[in-house]
């Protein structure tokens, strides 16, 4: 199909109803209502549901209902909005459930504001609800990409009965950029025989539960559910790197702001300095392995965030220690400039940090 | 080519409406195109502002801090936005509602009576088109047409009989540029 | 041979939990009889709540979801968007229903949901050890209200039936207990007839069942009768307060 130029928000949307998700249950919150109102209007086209629930804790659930039952189903939010799902999203991983819930980040911690962030990446990554589980967080630097990974996103999800994250920011879910709906690589996805449906007289009660009472049994489940994630890292990372081999300092940043620091490179280079760059697609699973192909006289990696740093902690375990690591990090709204970006760099060059 | 626009102006002067025109256009001609809003309360009647990228070359931050040219429609934005336009870049100032004239010598600033010609053309809703026809006669980032054929991708088939009032206001824009050219030189 | 009863196939094998003399059991059953005296059984989708049916899904013999605690209306309404045509129920007690998940009952009710609730009411939380329940009543003895429930303190006892049938979409509330076998057969008879408002697809129905706790009570379970038809029915009285016109 041809290009159209589509604001984030509606592109996850329309990526969504290419995906054949025809279920989205949703609660507005800045900066991502777009992508419901537009669900609203788009999805009884289609056949599908679109339902505001009384709250994000009611519209997870609802997820978690209608994932159960089998369907594809969605649901977004922004991040005061996400801390009310956890419950859910604890839930639906622990029932191992597929589903894709997007997350467009706004300024925190409580209410914060509504401008663009990064500062759920621990929440995203390292949890959030209660229990031991890991979401697929997926974090899209374009709206092409946006779109792209929404639709493999559902797939994942199915693959491996596992609940999956878009983890953007507001400037992501607001800009406008030319995409086109494109279908992904061909996986195969399990059939849902465990989705309740009705036993039709036919099969045993499907029961969709997280519950296990007994130690061993919760033990053994969780086992099972390690084994899962251990698959995922092996199958699933994403990244994107760039002159990582040759470059005296990597830049490592995810999301809009990576395009920041491609700016901030590109600018460098026209002055003579090598800069690499290490872009994860996927946040979890992390891509540890790429920093293991940084070149050994690299003078140190500089983490570029729009939060006081978060993701630079698995830089860190990344490198091991072979490398300083250096971060910079603006909050609040504000987005660090590539002039920002070069100076760091220039400084990492000259010693002076 | 790479230009790096700010389109601002008071809420409900169509500035993020001519950004996406804009965007459209570039994306019609083939090139890497990016559109960004300032977002929030500042929308509701307050300034607003939106970024805008049109390039030969892959989009970096979409995020416009020191644009090649900036228009601006009114003088909050002029105040706003004068300092940061890099060297040599251009200014395009709305002249009906901006009284002051630009401090910088060192661009290229057009002043477009937007609102006077939008009020000839008998709807005060085109000055923001006359404020875009200036700005692509004096940059060339891409053609009259390509606008044109966006205008319907962006507002709909049925805003379609409004295509030829919305060609006469940026016609009448770009011919302030070719004036204010031909008396400069 | 004749056979002259036999266990309803809506329920298990398994044996429940429940304490000796708790009504759970019974309205499990009369729950379990309706799926399958009403043909839809087999197209069931139950939701469990968090509480003391916590392992309902265990019990009924039909596919079920485990929900979190009060957000079992909202798991039924995916479930239901998704399957209009199967037949979704959820079963709650107080604690989950009346007290943190009011807001998912109340908009299920309030949006015409198409599912059933059968709603436990015994005055107490019972899994969690007899703390005070949003429907303890005003000087019920519980380990969270050691004194009595002080009115002054925490508010009289929410009446969910009446409030729920202050709500369009809500077509059907009746409150019942199953104290005798009286009771059992009027409880039986509201039970499919909430149900049937689901399967003629005329929105939410809920049959709020009186049950007993013996255990944290602290008394016998035909103590425990006695004390829920002297105290608990003079402040949530029996009856229909909903149903749709053309039932009647």
């Amino acid at each position: 199909m041809a290009k159209v130029l589509m604001k984030g928000n509606e592109a996850i949307g329309a990526a969504a109803i290419e995906a054949g998700c025809r279920y989205f249950f949703g609660y507005p919150i800045t900066p991502q209502s777009e992508l419901p109102e537009y669900m609203a209007r788009e999805l009884p086209k289609v056949g599908g549901v679109f339902l505001q629930a009384e709250s994000e804790i009611a519209a997870i659930n609802m997820v978690y209902g209608a994932a159960g039952a089998g369907a594809r189903v969605m649901t977004s939010s922004s991040s005061p909005g996400i801390s009310l799902k956890q419950e859910g999203i604890s839930y639906i991983a622990g029932a191992e459930l597929p589903c894709l819930i997007v997350n467009i980040m706004r300024g925190g911690p409580g209410l914060g504001s509504i401008l663009p962030s990064q500062t759920d990446y621990f929440q995203a990554t390292r949890g959030g609800g209660n229990g031991d589980y890991r979401l697929v967080v997926l974090a899209p630097s374009n709206v092409q990409e946006l779109v792209d990974l929404v639709i493999e996103g559902f797939d994942i999800a199915d693959q491996y009965r596992n609940p999956v994250m878009i983890l953007g920011d507001g400037m992501i879910g607001q800009m406008m950029e030319p995409v086109e709906l494109r279908k992904p690589k061909q996986r195969e996805l399990p059939p849902k025989d465990w989705a309740t449906d009705g036993t039709k007289d036919k099969r045993k009660p499907n029961i969709i539960n997280s519950l296990y009472l007994a130690a061993e049994e919760l033990e053994a489940h969780n086992q099972r559910l390690q084994e899962k994630y251990k698959k995922i890292m092996e199958n699933e990372v994403k990244v994107e790197s760039y002159n990582i081999e040759d470059a005296d300092v990597v830049i490592a940043a995810y999301g809009t702001i990576s395009r920041i620091a491609k700016t901030a490179i590109s600018q460098l280079e026209k002055e003579g300095y090598k800069v690499g760059l290490i872009r994860p697609i996927t946040l979890w699973p992390y891509p540890y392995d790429e920093f293991e192909k940084i070149n050994d006289k690299c003078k140190g990696i500089l983490t570029v965030e729009m939060n006081t740093g978060q993701m630079v902690d698995d830089v860190k375990i990344a490198v091991k220690g072979k490398f300083p690591v250096y971060f910079h990090g603006r909050t609040g709204g504000m987005v660090p400039t590539p002039d920002e970006i070069i100076d760091k760099v220039k400084k990492i060059y000259g010693g002076e940090i | 080519m790479e230009e790096r626009i700010i389109i601002a102006g008071f809420g409900g002067q169509g500035v993020m409406a001519i950004g996406q025109l804009l965007t459209y256009a570039g994306m019609i001609e083939d090139k890497n195109v990016s559109w960004l809003p300032s977002y929030g309360p500042e929308m509701r009647g307050g300034t607003a502002n939106c970024s805008v990228v049109v390039s030969t070359e892959a989009v970096g931050s979409p995020v416009v801090v020191s644009p090649t040219s900036a228009i601006v429609m009114n003088k909050p934005s002029l105040d706003k936005f004068e300092p940061a336009v890099v060297e040599g870049g251009r200014l395009f100032i709305n002249s009906s509602l901006v009284d002051r004239k630009s401090n910088r010598d060192d661009i290229e600033v057009y002043y477009v009576p937007a609102n006077e010609i939008a009020n000839e053309l008998g709807n005060m809703r085109v000055a923001n088109m006359v404020m875009l026809g200036a700005y692509i006669e004096a940059s060339k980032t891409v053609s009259l047409e390509s606008i044109l054929e966006g205008f319907t991708k962006v507002f709909g088939e049925d805003k379609a009989h409004l295509l030829p009032l919305n060609r006469e206001a940026l016609e009448k824009g770009a011919e302030v540029v070719r004036n204010q050219l031909a008396t400069t030189v | 041979m004749t056979i002259v009863f036999q266990k309803t196939r809506g329920l298990t094998d398994v044996e429940t939990h429940y304490c000796p003399g708790c009504t759970h059991g019974i309205v499990h059953r009369l729950v379990a009889e309706a799926l399958e005296e009403l043909g839809v059984l087999d197209m069931a989708i139950g939701v469990a709540p968090v509480g003391c049916a916590v392992l309902a899904y265990k019990y009924f013999n039909c596919d079920m979801h485990e929900a979190a605690h009060g957000r079992a209306p909202a798991v039924a309404t995916g479930i239901k968007r998704v399957r209009p045509e199967n037949f979704v129920f959820t079963y709650q007690g107080d604690g989950d229903l009346a007290s943190i998940g009011t807001a998912e009952i109340v908009h299920a009710a309030h949006r015409g949901e198409k599912i059933s609730t059968i709603f436990i009411n015994n005055a107490i939380y019972g899994m969690t050890g007899g703390q005070m329940a949003p429907t303890t009543l005003v000087g019920q003895k519980a380990t969270t209200a050691p004194y009595g429930r002080d009115e002054a303190h925490c508010g009289k006892p929410i009446r969910i039936s009446e409030m729920l049938a202050t709500i369009d979409g809500a077509k059907f509330v009746e409150r019942v207990t199953v104290t005798s076998p009286a009771h059992v057969r009027k409880a039986k008879k509201a039970i499919k007839e909430c149900f049937k408002v689901q399967i003629e697809g005329k929105g939410f129905g809920i049959v709020e069942v009186l049950s007993t706790c013996p255990t944290n009570w602290g008394l016998t379970p035909t103590e425990a009768l006695k004390w829920l038809e002297d105290n608990m029915i003079p402040y949530y009285p029996l009856g229909n307060f909903k149903r749709p016109e053309e039932v009647e």
